[in-house]
C-alpha cells in the first residue's frame, strides 16, 4: 500500500537525525558512581524540582495566555483587532536570555523603577519589599512571556478551522457562548493547545541562558557544571539523558491525554464562522486584556534595548555588522526550509505506517528541541568528525590522499545541528495541521488513482500551508535566536547576530550587546510579519 | 607554447602560491572583540592571515579533541589556566620552544613543560563600600569568613570559573580541610543567594545591598567606561587581601599551540606577537587586564587599583583541582 521508497528514504533520514541524541544516551552505557553520589548527595534534588517547577509554569502560563489571547483575537471583533493579532507574536523574536538581561535592568535595585521609588518614597535598601526578578518565578514568567506565542499561534489556527457549524450546533443544543468554548471548542483546540506548551515546555527545559543569569539552579545549569567545571564530559551526558526521559514523559503524558480525540476538520468550511462584535468599552478592555503580553513581552523589553542601543550606534554602519545580519538571515532561512520539508515527509510517513521502525526514531530525534543546544552540538560534532577522520584515513591507506575533515566546520555540520535541535518545532506543527485532515480525503485522492506521494504533494501540502508556515516561521526565529550550536559548530571567521550579542552580554556589557539584540528582533519581525498576512490570506482563502 | 598553456601554467602557480599563502588558524576562548583588533594589527604587521573561530574555551577543547590529527586549529587561547590545563592533559597541545617567550614572561605564568603560555593576568580582589567599611578592617580573603561579615558580602555564583579558581588556589594554599571550614563560613556571609555576573554584585555593594564584593578588576574598569554604570563603579574601592601573606588571588589568559597545528612556525609567530610591550599594553587599555611582561606601563585605570603583591600558585595546579573546589562549594551550599 505505501511507497517502499518513500518509507525507506524517510526512515534512513529520521536514523540520520536520530544520532545525535543517540549519542547522548549512549553515555549511560559507562557508570558513574562516585560522581552520582556527590550529585545525589548536595544538588541533584534541586536540579530535578528546579526544572520540573519551571516547565511546569511555563507550561501553564504559556497554555493560559496563549489560549486566551488565541480565543479574543479568533472570536471577537474589537477595536484594533487586526494589529493586535500580529502584535501578539512578537515576543517571540526577542531570546530569552536577552530579556531576562533587559528585565533585570530595569527592576534590580540599582534599576530605574526601584531608585525611582525610593527617591519619591525616600526610602533605602530594607525599608520596603520588592519582588525578586532573579528568581524561580522569574525565570518562569521571563520563558512564559517569550514563549506564549507557540500556543497562541497553533491555538489560533486550531480555532479558527473549527467551521462555523460546530458553533451553530452548539447554539441549538442551548449552550451558552461560555459553555460553548469550556466544552466544545477547547475540546476540539486542546491537541493543537497541547502541543504548543508541549514545545514551550521542552524550550524551558533546554534553557541555560536565563536560568544560569538569574541564579536557579536546574538540569542545564548543572550540565555544564559537570562538563565544564568537573571536566567531566560523560557526566555531563549521563545528565542530558536524564534529562531526555524527562522529554519522554512528557510527550508520552500529551499523546496519552489525547489518545481518544479524533477530531476531523471537513476539507471544506460549509460556512465561515463570523466574529462577534464586541463594541465600546468592553472592546477597549480585551484590546488592553491582548495587548499586555505584548507590552511585557515585547514593548518593555525592545525599549530598554533601544535605550542602551542609542548609546552604541556607530556600531552599526561598520561592513562587518551587515555581514553579520546576511549570515543570521541565510542561515535561518535554509535551516527552516530544510526542517520544515524533512518534518511534512516524516509527519506523512508516519501516517501512512505508522511502524515503530519509523516513528522511534522520528521521535528520537525529535528529543532534541529539550537538550541545551551545546549538548546536541557535542552529538553532532562526534560522529560528523569521527567519519570526516575515518574516510581520511581511509582515502590515505588506498590512495595516499589525506581528505582532511570533509564536513566538520562547515555550515553542514551546523544546518544538521540546527535541524535535529528544531526538528520538534516544525514536527509538532505539521503534525498537528495534519491531524484535521480526514482519512477519507487520503482514501478519496488514492482511489482516483494518486500515488501516496501525489496525495501529499496535491491535497495535503496545500491544505497544510497555514501548520507549514507556522513550522517555517517558528524554525526561522529559533535559529536567529540560536546560541550555543553556532558558537561551536561555525566554521572560520564565521558571526551571527546571536553570537555577536551574546559575547558581548555574556561579558556584562548590556549596552554593547544591544544592537546586536536589537537586529535579532528585527530581523525576526519580518516573517512574523510575512508569515502573518500569509496565514491570513490562506485562511481566507480556504472558505 | 600556446597561450591557453601559458595560461593552465600561470593558473596554476598562482593556485599553489595563493594556497601557501601563510596563515593562521586560531580557536579563541577570547570573545572576537577582545583579540580581533590584535590579529588584524598582526596580519597587517606581518602578511599572516588570521582565521578566528571564538567560543566557550570547553567547547573549542572538545571540538579539537573530536577532529583529532585533521583539526585545522594551530593556536588554542582560553581564558583561564585551567582549561589550558586539561588541554594539555587530553594531549591537544605541543611544546614550544622559544626563547622569546620564556624570557618575557615570568615562570609561574607559563606551563613547565611549554605547552601553554600566560599573556595576561586578572586578579580578583575584594571591593568594598567607603563609609561602610574601613580598609583597616578588612585582611584576607579566609577573614571574610568571619561571622562579623553576615549579610554583608555579594559574590556570583559557584556555577563561575573565577570563583572555581579562587577556592582552587585557596585547596593548594591552605588544604582541603580548611578551605572547607572557611566556604562553610564564607557562605554564611552572603546578604543575597549569588545571581548575576561580576558587575551586579559591584551594583548590588553600591545600591547597598552589600558591604562587599567580590569581583574581577577588568569588570570594574569596564564599569568606568560605559556611562550607565559609572555611578556604581564610583560606589566602590579596591582592596588588595592577603598581603602580608601568600598575595592577592589571580589567574591568567593564555595560550598553547595545538598538538597538530598545520601552521606551527606562524602559531608561534603569533604567541611571540602577544607577548611584545605594544600588544601587552593593548590589553591593560581595552580590557584592564594586567600585562605579564615586567616592564610594560599599565594604563591608567589599573594604576588607580594600585600596586598588589600577586599569589605565586603553580597555576597549573589549579586546572587539576577544579572539580574539587567544585565539590567543596557544592558541600559548603554555593549556589
Amino acid at each position: 500500500m505505501t511507497s517502499p521508497l518513500f518509507s525507506r528514504t524517510v526512515t534512513l533520514l529520521a536514523l540520520l537525525l536520530a544520532v545525535p541524541v543517540l549519542v547522548i544516551l549512549g553515555s549511560l552505557v559507562t557508570p558513574q558512581p562516585e560522581l552520582w553520589t556527590h550529585l545525589l548527595d548536595t544538588v541533584l534534588a534541586d536540579y530535578v524540582i528546579n526544572s520540573l517547577v519551571l516547565a511546569l509554569g511555563v507550561g501553564v502560563f504559556t497554555a493560559a495566555i496563549g489560549t486566551f489571547t488565541a480565543w479574543t483575537v479568533a472570536r471577537y471583533q474589537f477595536v484594533g483587532r487586526t494589529l493586535v493579532q500580529w502584535l501578539l507574536l512578537l515576543p517571540m523574536a526577542i531570546p530569552a536570555y536577552i530579556m531576562a538581561y533587559s528585565y533585570t535592568g530595569l527592576l534590580d535595585f540599582a534599576g530605574p523603577v526601584q531608585s525611582q521609588l525610593r527617591l519619591w518614597f525616600h526610602w533605602s535598601y530594607g525599608d520596603y519589599y520588592f519582588p525578586e526578578i532573579r528568581s524561580l518565578p522569574g525565570a518562569i514568567l521571563m520563558l512564559s512571556l517569550v514563549l506564549y506565542p507557540y500556543v497562541y499561534m497553533l491555538a489560533r489556527t486550531a480555532f479558527r478551522q473549527q467551521s462555523g457549524s460546530l458553533l451553530e450546533a452548539s447554539r441549538t443544543l442551548g449552550l451558552t457562548p461560555r459553555q460553548h468554548f469550556w466544552r466544545v471548542a477547547l475540546p476540539v483546540a486542546r491537541p493543537a493547545i497541547l502541543t504548543g506548551a508541549a514545545l514551550a515546555m521542552m524550550e524551558a527545559l533546554a534553557d541555560y541562558g536565563t536560568v544560569q543569569y538569574f541564579g536557579v539552579t536546574t538540569f542545564t545549569t548543572g550540565i555544564f557544571r559537570t562538563w565544564f567545571g568537573m571536566g567531566n564530559q560523560l557526566g555531563a551526558a549521563q545528565l542530558s539523558a536524564l534529562l531526555c526521559s524527562f522529554v519522554l514523559l512528557l510527550l508520552y503524558l500529551e499523546q496519552w491525554s489525547r489518545r481518544k480525540l479524533k477530531f476531523y476538520q471537513q476539507g471544506q468550511k460549509q460556512q465561515e464562522q463570523s466574529r462577534q462584535p464586541v463594541q465600546g468599552g468592553a472592546g477597549v478592555r480585551l484590546l488592553l486584556l491582548c495587548l499586555s503580553p505584548v507590552i511585557f513581552g515585547f514593548l518593555l523589553p525592545a525599549l530598554q534595548l533601544v535605550g542602551w542601543a542609542l548609546e552604541r550606534l556607530e556600531q552599526l554602519w561598520s561592513a562587518d555588522f551587515i555581514q553579520l545580519l546576511i549570515n543570521s538571515f541565510s542561515l535561518a532561512a535554509l535551516t527552516a526550509v530544510v526542517t520544515a520539508s524533512l518534518a511534512i515527509c516524516f509527519a506523512y510517513a508516519k501516517r501512512l505506517s505508522g511502524h515503530w521502525s519509523l516513528v522511534l526514531p522520528v521521535r528520537v530525534a525529535a528529543m532534541g528541541y529539550a537538550l541545551p543546544g551545546t549538548v546536541i552540538a557535542i552529538g553532532v560534532m562526534i560522529p560528523l568528525a569521527a567519519l570526516d577522520n575515518s574516510i581520511d584515513l581511509w582515502a590515505e591507506q588506498q590512495f595516499g590522499i589525506r581528505t582532511g575533515l570533509l564536513l566538520s566546520g562547515t555550515l553542514v555540520a551546523l544546518v544538521l545541528a540546527y535541524t535535529v535541535r528544531f526538528m520538534a518545532v516544525a514536527l509538532h506543527s505539521v503534525e498537528a495541521g495534519l491531524m484535521q485532515i480526514t482519512p477519507s480525503m487520503d482514501n478519496a485522492a488514492r482511489s482516483l488513482g494518486e500515488s501516496p506521494v501525489g496525495v501529499l504533494r496535491r491535497v495535503h501540502v496545500p491544505l497544510l500551508r497555514a501548520s507549514v508556515l507556522s513550522a517555517l516561521l517558528l524554525v526561522f526565529v529559533d535559529v536567529l535566536k540560536e546560541l550555543p550550536a553556532t558558537l561551536l559548530l561555525r566554521p572560520f571567521n564565521f558571526n551571527t547576530l546571536s553570537v555577536r550579542s551574546y559575547e558581548l552580554a555574556s561579558d556584562e556589557r548590556l549596552a554593547d550587546a544591544a544592537l546586536p539584540a536589537l537586529a535579532i528582533v528585527l530581523i525576526g519581525l519580518i516573517p512574523v510579519i510575512l508569515l502573518s498576512r500569509a496565514l491570513d490570506r490562506s485562511n481566507r482563502g480556504a472558505t | 607554447m600556446k597561450f591557453w598553456q601559458k595560461s593552465l601554467i600561470t593558473a596554476a602557480f598562482t593556485t599553489a602560491a595563493m594556497a601557501q599563502a601563510a596563515e593562521v588558524n586560531v580557536y579563541s576562548g577570547r570573545q572576537e572583540e577582545l583579540i580581533k583588533p590584535m590579529l588584524d594589527q598582526f596580519s597587517k604587521d606581518t602578511g599572516i592571515k588570521v582565521n578566528l573561530i571564538t567560543g566557550k574555551p570547553d567547547e573549542l577543547i572538545s571540538r579539537m579533541q573530536s577532529e583529532g590529527r585533521n583539526s585545522p586549529a594551530d593556536l588554542l587561547i582560553s581564558t583561564d589556566v585551567g582549561r589550558l590545563h586539561r588541554a594539555e592533559v587530553q594531549g591537544l597541545l605541543q611544546p614550544v620552544d622559544s626563547k622569546v617567550l620564556t624570557d618575557a614572561i615570568p615562570a609561574h605564568l607559563r606551563d613547565p613543560k611549554q605547552q601553554w603560555f600566560g599573556l595576561t593576568k586578572r586578579a580578583r580582589p575584594i571591593m568594598y563600600v567607603p563609609g561602610k567599611v574601613k580598609p583597616e578592617q578588612l585582611s584576607t580573603i579566609e577573614d571574610l569568613a568571619d561571622p562579623k561579615w553576615k549579610g554583608k558580602i555579594c559574590v556570583r555564583s559557584s556555577d563561575n570559573i573565577y570563583n572555581q579558581s579562587m577556592v582552587a588556589a585557596l585547596i593548594t594554599q591552605i588544604g582541603e580541610e580548611k578551605t572547607q571550614a572557611w566556604a562553610n563560613g564564607f557562605v554564611k556571609n552572603f546578604a543575597q543567594p549569588p545571581k548575576g555576573g561580576d558587575r551586579d554584585q559591584i551594583k548590588a555593594a553600591a545600591a547597598g545591598v552589600c558591604d562587599i564584593a567580590i569581583a574581577n578588576t577588568y569588570y570594574l574598569g569596564g564599569m568606568f567606561d560605559d556611562a550607565s554604570d559609572k555611578a556604581a563603579a564610583e560606589a566602590v574601592k579596591v582592596f588588595w587581601p592577603n598581603q602580608q601573606d601568600r598575595g592577592a588571588h589571580i589567574n591568567i589568559s593564555g595560550a598553547g599551540v595545538a598538538k597538530y597545528a598545520p601552521n606551527k612556525a606562524e602559531a608561534i609567530k603569533l604567541l611571540e606577537y602577544m607577548v611584545k610591550p605594544q600588544s601587552q599594553s593593548w590589553y591593560a587599555v581595552t580590557n584592564h587586564e594586567y600585562p605579564v611582561v615586567a616592564d610594560v606601563k599599565w594604563s591608567q585605570r589599573l594604576e588607580s587599583f594600585g600596586q598588589f603583591k600577586a599569589e605565586q600558585v603553580q597555576l597549573s595546579t589549579l586546572g587539576e583541582l577544579n572539580a574539587k573546589a567544585i565539590q567543596v562549594m557544592d558541600k559548603a551550599g554555593w549556589k
